[in-house]
This record gives structure tokens, sequence and C-alpha cells, in this order.
């Protein structure tokens, strides 16, 4: 599966410009789904499975797209300018690397500021991809890049830009092949925007109209010195989201995937999340409601260029969706 | 390069008829949430000329203009009808009255501005207390909206009541090359779509929204958007221009748009991540006729794509807008030629517009 996740997270794929991710996706579940369809938004749908007694149109979504940012103005020395898209952090970005969705690679430089430990405002940062005038920018006003870093292995843990969210793109995909047998009629959402408002999963829902929806992101992790105030760790199981600052899961859906995880045996955390969300609250208020939870798997650094997992906490989720989604279901 | 005069239909021209009906348009009041009064300039322009008119719950003209063809692309365009203005909250009698601002505006340039308040257009103004009676602190601050009193003097106590709308006086000009008017942002989106609807595209099934609401949240797109339930979505909007000189003679590197560049095309703004297949497509149709288009800075605001680009299983969009110096202010400062340009940009772009464009993947 490592392989897998190397090919996901060092993919080039900001808000909006998912395409390379998808493609990716496409060529590793092709074989393995019913039906497969990228809708108006970009986002890939594949569904698998008919529904059989008494079985649930469920809707798993995982997010393609990562952090990035988009030029605003090529200056007249070939200095670009930029805006953000979705959460980056000044503090992250000075000395940090781009590559933009037309291959041009940069760096992120600064002006000098007025004292050493000052941190530079996003006015005073710019990219530089080696170009010397305007005329011979390869990167004009309006393209994006994402993040540029290799993954690192370090046994247990992986460190990526893009953990948030291809390590679940890549949960999504084993949980997709590790399924032998359903009841369900399975909707593996790959979906897109989520990083600028949860587009992508607000399109999907509404046309896929799920009796019950599971989405699948990173959560923070308490577990770092001075860290923030939290009980989710890494290597201590799949975080099960009990709240997060724009979703109270559906209590229902808490109790199933504890009593999964249980029954499986399998390691699980309960996760309450101050601030951030994840697709499920747009799931769960598509149309006219759909009950909605989502597994997390704990990371930390998110939305820096070098956000960590735990490679176990990453097969248990994958052990512990195929469980939950392999069996009846009774919301109750 | 294509010659423009290939285009199936020539391109929709602005004379004096279309100035005549953009400054019965600005002139007009239309401070969000009752917008009335261009509402019943849009149905008496649109009524001869569309197949269907409809006034939803909220206030927006709906208009489809049948393609000639079945099973024609199906192109929503949104331009709205609101203006940024005043609400009165209070009476303290006397003529004078508290107010809250409706939309986004700067406070600092409320003082000592000519208003019209109510459906009468009663005359008033935003006071302020003469420079011979400031403080030299004074003079530092800005002065809270709440400290702010709209004056329509004695005299016109029982012709407005709390609740009425305000706005500036402001009435339309041309200077020059330079249209200037207090709501500019957006009749001249209206105006564009008023024009399309006289030159319709028979290939196309045409949405036209006439929105409300949009300067408080996109609320009428997002209705209008589920409603007509497009294919394909384009917001036709006005967007600032801060394309002055630096005072001190720096590159300025954060002007929105420029005025006397074309018609600016969104890729992002803080509610939609434009469809890029739109994008394309709009810089090749101005490459390919000649018309000046200019891309707008990536960064905040939004549009009525916003809304509806995520209405149901979900809206190719993108925006284009008129650039405008001082927007939300008593006065908008456009050029004509961006306002032609933006005509004909979209013109062109909406006859090139075939259902090719959605065959391949965003």
């Amino acid at each position: 599966m490592k392989e897998l996740i190397r090919k996901l997270v060092e993919a080039v794929g900001p808000s909006g410009y998912e395409g390379a991710v998808r493609d990716l996706v496409r060529s590793e579940i092709s074989d393995s789904v019913g039906e497969l369809r990228v809708d108006a938004m970009g986002n890939l749908i594949a569904r698998k499975g008919q529904r059989q007694n008494g079985g649930l149109r469920i809707m798993l979504s995982a997010h393609m797209d990562e952090i990035g940012v988009m030029a605003t103005h090529i200056d007249e020395n070939g200095f670009v300018r930029f805006t953000t898209i979705g959460g980056v952090h000044p503090r992250t970005c000075f000395g940090g690397r781009v590559q933009f969705v037309n291959g041009t690679r940069g760096l992120i430089g600064g002006e000098r500021t007025d004292a050493p430990d000052k941190i530079h405002s996003f006015e005073q940062l710019f990219i530089d991809v080696g170009a010397s005038s305007r005329e011979t920018c390869p990167v004009k006003v309006g393209d994006i890049a994402a993040f540029d870093r290799p993954m690192i292995d370090l046994g247990d843990r992986l460190v990526s830009k893009a953990m948030d969210d291809r390590i679940a793109c890549a949960v999504l995909i084993e949980t997709l092949r590790a399924i032998k047998k359903s009841p369900h009629e399975l909707f593996f959402v790959f979906s897109t925007q989520e990083e600028v408002g949860l587009r992508g999963a607000t399109t999907a829902a509404y046309a896929i109209d799920p009796d019950l929806g599971i989405s699948v992101d990173v959560t923070l992790s308490g577990d770092t010195p001075k860290g923030v105030k939290m009980e989710v760790a890494l290597g201590k199981g799949p975080a099960i989201k009990v709240r997060d600052g724009g979703m109270l899961a559906d209590p229902r859906v808490v109790r199933l995937m504890v009593a999964s995880a249980e029954k499986a045996g399998l390691p699980y955390q309960l996760e309450v999340l101050e601030g951030g969300t994840t697709d499920a609250r747009a799931i769960q208020m598509a149309r006219a409601g759909v009950p909605s939870g989502c597994v997390s798997i704990p990371c930390r650094y998110v939305h820096s260029p070098s956000e960590m997992v735990d490679y176990r906490d990453v097969q248990q989720s994958v052990q512990l969706l195929t469980a939950l989604l392999s069996g009846p279901i009774a919301l109750e | 390069m294509t010659d423009r005069t290939k285009l199936p239909i020539p391109l929709p021209q602005i004379g004096a008829e279309q100035l005549t009906l953009l400054e019965r348009l600005s002139n007009a009041v239309a401070v969000s949430g009752d917008e009335g009064e261009v509402r019943a300039i849009v149905l008496e322009q649109v009524k001869p000329l569309a197949d269907e008119v409809t006034v939803d719950a909220l206030g927006n003209v709906l208009v489809t203009k049948h393609a000639t063809a079945p099973n024609a692309l199906r192109v929503m365009l949104a331009a709205h009808m609101d203006e940024v203005g005043f609400m009165l909250t209070r009476d303290d009698e006397n003529g004078l009255y508290q107010f809250g601002l409706v939309g986004g505006m700067d406070e600092r340039v409320l003082v000592g501005k000519p208003i019209l308040v109510g459906k009468s257009h009663i005359p008033g103004v935003i006071g302020a207390k003469p420079i011979h009676l400031q403080e030299r602190g004074e003079r530092e601050q800005t002065i809270p909206v709440e400290q702010l009193r709209i004056d329509i003097g004695p005299g016109g106590s029982g012709k407005v009541k709390v609740g009425d709308r305000a706005t500036f006086a402001t009435r339309f000009q041309q200077i020059g090359p330079s249209l200037v008017g207090k709501a500019l942002d957006d009749r001249l989106g209206v105006a564009m779509l008023l024009e399309i609807l006289r030159n319709p595209i028979p290939q196309l099934e045409l949405l036209l929204a006439f929105t409300v609401q949009e300067e408080i949240g996109l609320r009428g797109a997002r209705v209008a958007g589920y409603a007509f339930d497009p294919q394909i979505a384009i917001a036709v909007d006005s967007t600032p221009a801060r394309d002055l000189p630096n005072y001190d003679g720096t590159e300025n590197q954060s002007y929105n748009t420029r005025l006397g560049a074309g018609p600016a095309i969104y890729v992002a703004d803080s509610g939609t991540l434009s469809d890029p297949r739109l994008i394309r497509h709009l810089a090749q149709t101005g490459d390919a006729l000649s018309i000046p288009y200019q891309f707008r800075q990536p960064g905040g605001g939004g549009t009525d794509a916003g809304a509806i680009h995520t209405r149901r299983a979900g809206v190719p969009s993108v925006s284009i807008s008129v650039p405008g110096r001082y927007a939300h202010t008593p006065v908008l400062f456009a050029r004509l030629d961006d306002w032609q340009n933006s005509l004909s940009l979209l013109h062109a772009a909406l006859q090139r517009l075939t259902p090719d464009i959605l065959a391949q993947e965003r």
C-alpha cells in the first residue's frame, strides 16, 4: 500500500485542478467497480454493488484536492506574487517549493523583514521560478501550484505534503478492493474542492442522494510537544469523529463505527475536533438530510508541507471500513 | 485569426439606445431586497422578446429564450439587479433617521453625501459635523455609522418610514470615454443580458436570471440556479479596478483589474474556482477575434457564480466582469470600451459554444 500512497501524495492536485490525481485513482480502480463517472465539478464517482436484503445506498468521500497557491501578478523582473487556495499559513511558505499544474517549479522567497524573527505576510512573499523578466516567466496570472516535496517513509510513520487527503484516497481505494461482498450499493466519491468549502462533496451528495454518508479525512493529533489539547494520537487506531467545527456526527453512525471496530478487534479513538470540518458536513446537509459520520486518520502538522500519519492507523482504517461496509447496517 | 464578420450573428453594438437604457437602469433605485424599480424596467424590456418570463418567490426575473433546435445546450447568464445602500432603522423625529448599511460599504465615504430615500425618492443627506466645529482629533477618525444620521428635513417626515431603503443620489453621466453612475455594479451586467436577449443565439437554450440580493450573499442566484438547473452558467458583473499608480512610484501589484484592458475573466474568487474549460473558451474567443480581455487577479470577492455552481449536481461556471473604479461608493467609474468589449466577448463566446465543451473532463 505504501507504493500506492507514494504515487497519490506526490501527485499535483490543488483545489479545482485535481485532474492528475483523478487519472491516478481511475487507473487504480477502473477494473473493480460497476460504474465510473466524472461529474460537472470533477468528482470521480465509482459505484460498486447493488442493494439487496435491506442494504443501503452509501456515499463514501475522500477529497483529491490539496491546498495550494495561485499567481496574481508577475512583476517586471519575473517574480510571481500569489494568493492562497485553501488554508495556507505564511509561516509554512518561506523557503518552500511549489510545482505549478503546468509543470513549472519554483521556490517561495520573501522580502527583507523589519526583524529577523518576524513572519512574512503573504504580501511580502513571492515565487521565484528562475525567470528574469515578465516576458520570459513561464507562469501567468491565474496559474495554480501545489507545494512540492517527496514523500518520506520512516517505517511506521509516513510524511508528505498532501496526506490531507490523499491518504484517505488510498484508504478508499484499498477498501474498494478489499470488499468482496456487501449488501449495499456503495458510491466511492473522490471529491474536489474540499479545501475551499466542501464544494465537490456538496454536488456529489445531491446527485447520489444517499441513505448514509461517510467521509474519510485526516484530523489533528494532540501528541506533539506543547501541541493542541486533543485526545487523538498517532498509532492508536482510526479516529471516529463525534464532532468537528462544522458537523455533529450522527450518533447512530458513531455507534455503528464503534461497534464495527470492536467486533473486528480493531483499535479506535473518539475524535472531538474544535475547528475544521470534512465532506461529511456537506453530505449531512444535502437535500432533506443524510445520517453522516467520518473516519479520521490522525495527522501531525496538517496543512504544512510535511504532514505525518501512522501507517498502522491507515491500514486499520481500511479494515474498519471494510468490516463496516461488508455486513448489514441498521441505524439505531 | 478569425474574422469577426464571419461570426453567424453580428456582435451587438452599444449605441445611443443602449446608453439611454443604462442611464435609466443606473438611476433607478434597487437596494438589496427592494429591487422593484429595476425589475419593472427589466420586465418591460424582456416581455416582447422572451419565450417565458417568471418572477420567482425571491423576486428574481427568470427569462427563457428557447433554442431553435431540440436538445440544445442550456446556458444560464446571471446579472444582479440589486445595489448596495442603506436602510432606515430608527426615527429620531424632525426628519432625522438612524440607518444601517445594506451590503459592503466603506463608512468613510458616507459623510456629507446626498441621497434618495424610499420609494418616492425623497431627497436627503447623510449629515456631517462641519469642519469649523471639529476638534483636531476628530478629523483623524472615521465616524461610525451609528453616529451618522440621514436628514430629510422636517417636511419629509411622514413620507418615509423605518425599514425604507436609501441610496446615493448620483445621476448617471458620460465623461468622455467614461461611464459614471451609482449602480453600474451591476446595471452594466443587467443591460448586457438585455442585449443578449435582443440578439439571441439560436443554438442555445438561453436562461437569463436577473437576480436579487447578490450584494448581501448571492441569495437570489442560489434559488435561480436551482430553478434553471443549467448545464453551463456565466455570471456577468462589475469588479473593482484599483489600477491607479502607487503613490511612491513602485509597481502596483494589486490592481485587481485595470480600466481599458477589456472584460475581466475570473479564475478564482472567494466563492468560485471557475471551470477551466470555460476560462479557456473565453480566452480563446478573445484571442481569435481580437477582443481585448484581462484575467482578474485571483483573490477575494465573489459573484452569483459562487451560488450557482454548487446547485444540484453542479454547474460548470465562470464570471466575466466590466472593470470599474471606486466600486461601492457614490460613483462607479467605468469605460464605454470595456463595456462594449465585455458584451462582444460574451456574445462571441456564446456563439462559439457547443456541447463539445462538456465532453472533455474539467
